[in-house]
């Protein structure tokens, strides 16, 4: 067992140092239903599979055909005429023996209709099974040189959303009180060189924003001019040396470098205060998931205690300083690690307090009724005609187009010609009934013609690896998931994500 | 869509199974190239004449093979000197626990060539380096999943190198394009590079940020991070212990030296009462390990893959010619076109200025080759002629298993002043300096300012 364990964290190390071993944990214990092993399907799958997910079903009712062989890397000619579920079952789990593979042959009705043409139907059918079942769903298609992806899932929450960049909680506008007597612990006037080379930026520039506040009515430093003023008296207080000039200094460098951000008023993100006056954050009952307790635990917080902000996140950046000095600094802001799981959890969501993400997103329902329909969104894009918004409304065009003639525009070469001008209808008629006074270009429904639906290998690959890190992120609870609507457009190499 | 019987005709190819490419290549559309002519022919070109090289075998260049296999490439070479390790496994799906050990490039071939009838990988378990001109010059395209700036620089050079000028023009019969993928944790990027044409590697070197390396003061007298304890225990304490016998190097693949360092770093941190030292974080900076996962590199590669099928059938216009991806907070992409830059010491052509005051020395050189962003070089040969005979002025070689550097030089220091008695440099004086991210010398030319 032992053995296995180890052999395991070598195995997923890359990733492990992404998510880390809780995220891996969810991983494991996740079970991905796959509906159609589509190459986009099977693409999806091998980036779950590879990472470890716990398990995975496919279901699917179609047989192989040496179509699907020619597009997807998990199936192969042997498995011409069976079932596509079973086919790829096998040769996904073969990918990673810690996965547990498992297919469903999807039954259907006898003889009355193909599976395909109930793509749309069944989209929405099991959209709104999931909705109520509060079951994640993403809708995934290549079709031509166009990948979408929509995700359905009514609120999701976030608490290490690991944002780039984000700005560091130094406190110095309002430095609490074991910081404040830190502080007055130095004093730089009277310091060796040694010891005033070493001192911490952050020390630095809360002595010499004493001296500021002496002199400027107790106001930070504001606009340009005022940042200014102040990096020179840090410039001043560079020690000389016998000839008057300034030593090599560089703690006194990097204080001047983060005047910048340094001097910013610690506030609260309208982000999360709009996660604090969630009504889920008022009516906390037994069934409250523990991310609103949290929330509601910190928003009190905040009332009471924290005069109106979050508690320390207790992290600095790395600084020129002598080890002591830096290590005591690290734990006044409260770096310590945790002891028992449950202070993990909550020194987790307090560290994080400031990251918090809440993301929820429109049913396919309200996306489809013509009473919601997000007529703003798709005609301000629209503005611009080439806009990823464009393969959109071809999207649903093509849809409509199978309701109407029961198989895709362009499919056999034939066919060509005559579907542009029906698809033209079919997009004319779509536009009409949702009021979308946009016009699209006769190329792009040309191009939806000419693709005649077929799925590409390179373009399905795409979606796929895009699908399943969101898939990891809902799984995770890492990472922020997009909302709610993904276009990828490889002829362009371009991509755009819409709220629909 | 109707269902085939799918048998398997001779030659490897079966009904249906072109079916999702033979829409692109066999109809026209409103977005081709003006050269592209819908018919049969494309298809031939793919499958029976086009060669394409695939540089790594790892991360991207699994996910590379793949899916130029099923994009109808058959003749594909791909390089890869690396052996497969356990970590390889989260994202390198074309290797097993039982491959670990062989060579990457020989186990994703079979795997390819087994799952994939007709499709012909041909594998070399090589360095790039280890290949001339003769060899890159039979590709019709070359694609690379690196995981080395100077690899990359190096492949880039080698196609600059193939290119014919007359009379200042680009002989475009002699350009091979380059599409270049990278990936790191939940980024990464996909480029088109016409060497001769568009903005090449070394165009656009700023866009890659120089490795962190810790101040030596730091670590070795002020440590403030767990990682400052392990590069301490690295590189100051293993060159003095020795713990594994005398000349044996660290070596990150061996989980015993990682956890000799590991402890090292512990003793270390607790000296300085830091925390956070564990194994993952040791092995991380000792191997200077990238975090990766499957999906990223899935996205690229297939970006990179999809280019390669434009350029190869010029079904779409190809991306022109960058590409950024971020899945971290949603889903970003950025796509804009890289610019040359005028004097790129690569792709310009033109000899590089070095301007230098006449009092400079030969290190002042050595530092500018190595320190300026847009050279980075990292341990350049330089040479010149005096006298109308060829001189080495400076030329380091470093043997890594035994940790020996010797330097050989005209003269005994590289404080030696450039125009003084010993080197004798004049202004104008040419030199041509090697270095391991150019398989070609550039050239410079010295101008001195008093």
């Amino acid at each position: 067992m032992a053995a296995n364990k180890a052999a395991k964290e070598q195995k997923y190390d890359r990733q492990l140092r992404l998510w880390g071993d809780h995220g891996q944990e969810a991983l494991e214990n996740a079970h991905v239903c796959l509906v159609n092993a589509t190459a986009t399907g099977t693409e999806i799958l091998k980036n779950l599979v590879l990472p470890g997910i716990g398990a995975f079903t496919i279901v699917d009712g179609h047989k192989v055909s040496g179509e699907d062989v020619g597009n997807n890397f998990f199936l192969s000619t042997n498995s011409i005429g069976k079932n596509r579920a079973q086919a790829a079952t096998e040769l996904l789990q073969e990918l990673n023996s810690d996965v547990s593979g498992n297919f469903v042959e999807e039954v259907r009705a006898a003889g009355s209709y193909e599976m395909s043409q109930i793509w749309l139907d069944t989209c929405l059918r099991l959209g709104a099974v999931l909705w109520n079942a509060e079951v994640p769903f993403l809708v995934c298609r290549t079709y031509g040189l166009v990948g979408c992806m929509r995700l359905v899932v009514r609120e999701h929450t976030v608490v290490e959303s690991h944002p780039d960049n984000a700005l560091e909680d130094l406190r110095l506008d309002q430095p609490f009180t074991e910081l404040k007597n830190h502080i007055d612990s130095y004093d730089l006037d009277s310091m060796e060189k040694k010891d005033h080379s070493h001192t911490p930026w952050i020390i630095i520039v809360a002595k010499f924003l004493e001296k500021w506040y002496s002199e400027h009515n107790f106001q930070m430093p504001k606009n340009y001019k005022e940042k200014e003023a102040f990096r020179e008296l840090l410039r001043q207080g560079i020690l000389k040396n016998e000839n008057g000039a300034p030593e090599d200094e560089e703690n006194f460098d990097e204080a001047i470098k983060n005047v910048n951000t340094a001097l910013n008023a610690t506030k609260i993100s309208s982000t999360v205060e709009d996660i604090f006056s969630c009504d889920l954050c008022d009516n906390i009952t037994a069934q409250t998931p523990a991310f609103w307790v949290m929330a509601r635990a910190v928003r009190d917080f905040v009332r009471d205690d924290g005069n109106g902000i979050l508690p320390v996140r207790g992290t600095i950046p790395d600084m020129i300083a002598d080890s002591e000095k830096f290590i005591k600094l690290q734990n006044v802001y409260g770096f310590s690690p945790p002891e028992s799981i449950s202070e993990q959890e909550i020194k987790m969501f307090c560290k994080n307090a400031a990251f918090l993400r809440v993301v929820r997103c429109r049913s396919l329902e309200e996306e489809y009724s013509i009473e919601s329909v997000n007529k703003d969104e798709i005609t301000s894009c629209m503005d611009n005609p080439d806009s990823e918004m464009v393969l959109y409304l071809m999207l649903r065009s093509i849809d409509r187009f199978y309701q109407q003639h029961s198989h895709y525009p362009g499919v056999y070469d034939y066919q060509v010609e005559e579907d542009i001008s029906r698809l033209k209808v079919c997009v004319n008629s779509l536009l009409q009934e949702y009021g979308l006074s946009v016009s699209v270009k006769d190329d792009y429904i040309h191009e939806f013609c000419r693709c005649g639906s077929a799925e590409p290998h390179t373009v399905a690959a795409f979606l796929g690896g895009c699908a399943a890190q969101e898939a990891i992120k809902i799984i995770t609870q890492q990472f922020v998931p997009f909302n709610n609507t993904f276009i990828y457009n490889a002829m362009t190499q371009t991509s755009a994500t819409f709220q629909l | 869509m109707a269902v085939d019987e799918g048998h398997v005709a001779c030659g490897g190819d079966w009904d249906g199974r072109w079916n999702h490419l033979k829409k692109f290549l066999e109809r026209s559309g409103p977005f081709t190239l003006p050269d592209f002519e819908p018919g049969t022919e494309t298809l031939q070109f793919l499958l029976e004449t086009c060669k394409i090289l695939v540089i790594g075998a790892g991360g991207l260049g699994c996910e590379l093979l793949k899916n130029l296999a099923l994009s109808g490439f058959r003749n594909i070479h791909v390089v890869d000197m690396d052996t497969i390790d356990i970590s390889n496994l989260n994202r390198q799906f074309l290797f097993r626990s039982k491959d670990v050990g062989r060579p990457k490039a020989e186990v994703a071939a079979e795997f390819v060539n087994s799952r994939v009838p007709g499709c012909n990988v041909t594998p070399h378990c090589q360095k790039i380096q280890d290949f001339d001109e003769s060899f890159y010059r039979k590709f019709h395209i070359i694609v690379c999943g690196l995981d080395s700036v100077i690899a990359r620089r190096w492949m880039n050079g080698m196609l600059i190198s193939l290119l014919n000028y007359e009379n200042g023009v680009v002989d475009q019969s002699t350009i091979i394009p380059l599409i270049d993928g990278g990936t790191e944790g939940f980024k990464g990027n996909a480029r088109v590079i016409l060497p001769g044409m568009t903005a090449c590697i070394d165009c656009t070197l700023e866009l890659y940020p120089p490795q962190i390396n810790f101040p030596m003061c730091t670590i070795a007298s002020m440590p403030r991070l767990p990682e400052h304890c392990i590069e301490f225990a690295r590189i100051l304490q293993w060159p003095k212990e020795e713990p594994f016998g005398d000349g044996v190097s660290l070596d990150g693949d061996n989980p015993e030296h990682i956890q000799w360092v590991f402890m090292k770093a512990q003793e270390r941190a607790s000296e300085f009462n830091i925390t956070g030292v564990t194994y993952r974080l040791t092995q991380g900076v000792v191997k200077r390990v990238i975090p990766a996962v499957a999906s990223t590199n899935a996205v690229i590669a297939a970006a990179c893959a999809t280019e390669a099928f434009k350029i190869a059938t010029s079904a779409y216009v190809t991306l022109n010619n960058y590409l950024v991806f971020s899945d971290v907070d949603g889903l970003y992409t950025y796509t804009f076109e890289a610019e040359r830059k005028e004097n790129c010491s690569a792709c310009s052509q033109v000899p590089q200025d070095l301007q230098f005051s006449s009092s400079a020395k030969l290190q002042d050189v050595l530092q500018y080759l190595t320190e300026s962003t847009s050279l980075q070089m990292k341990s350049p040969a330089i040479t010149t002629t005096l006298q109308g005979k060829n001189k080495t002025l400076y030329l380091q070689v470093i043997n890594i298993k035994r940790s020996l550097v010797f330097s050989f030089s005209l003269s005994p220091s590289v404080l030696v002043s450039l125009t003084g008695a010993e080197l004798g440099l004049a202004d104008g004086q040419e030199l041509a300096v090697a270095d391991v991210t150019t398989p070609q010398t550039v050239l410079f030319k010295l101008n001195f300012t008093s």
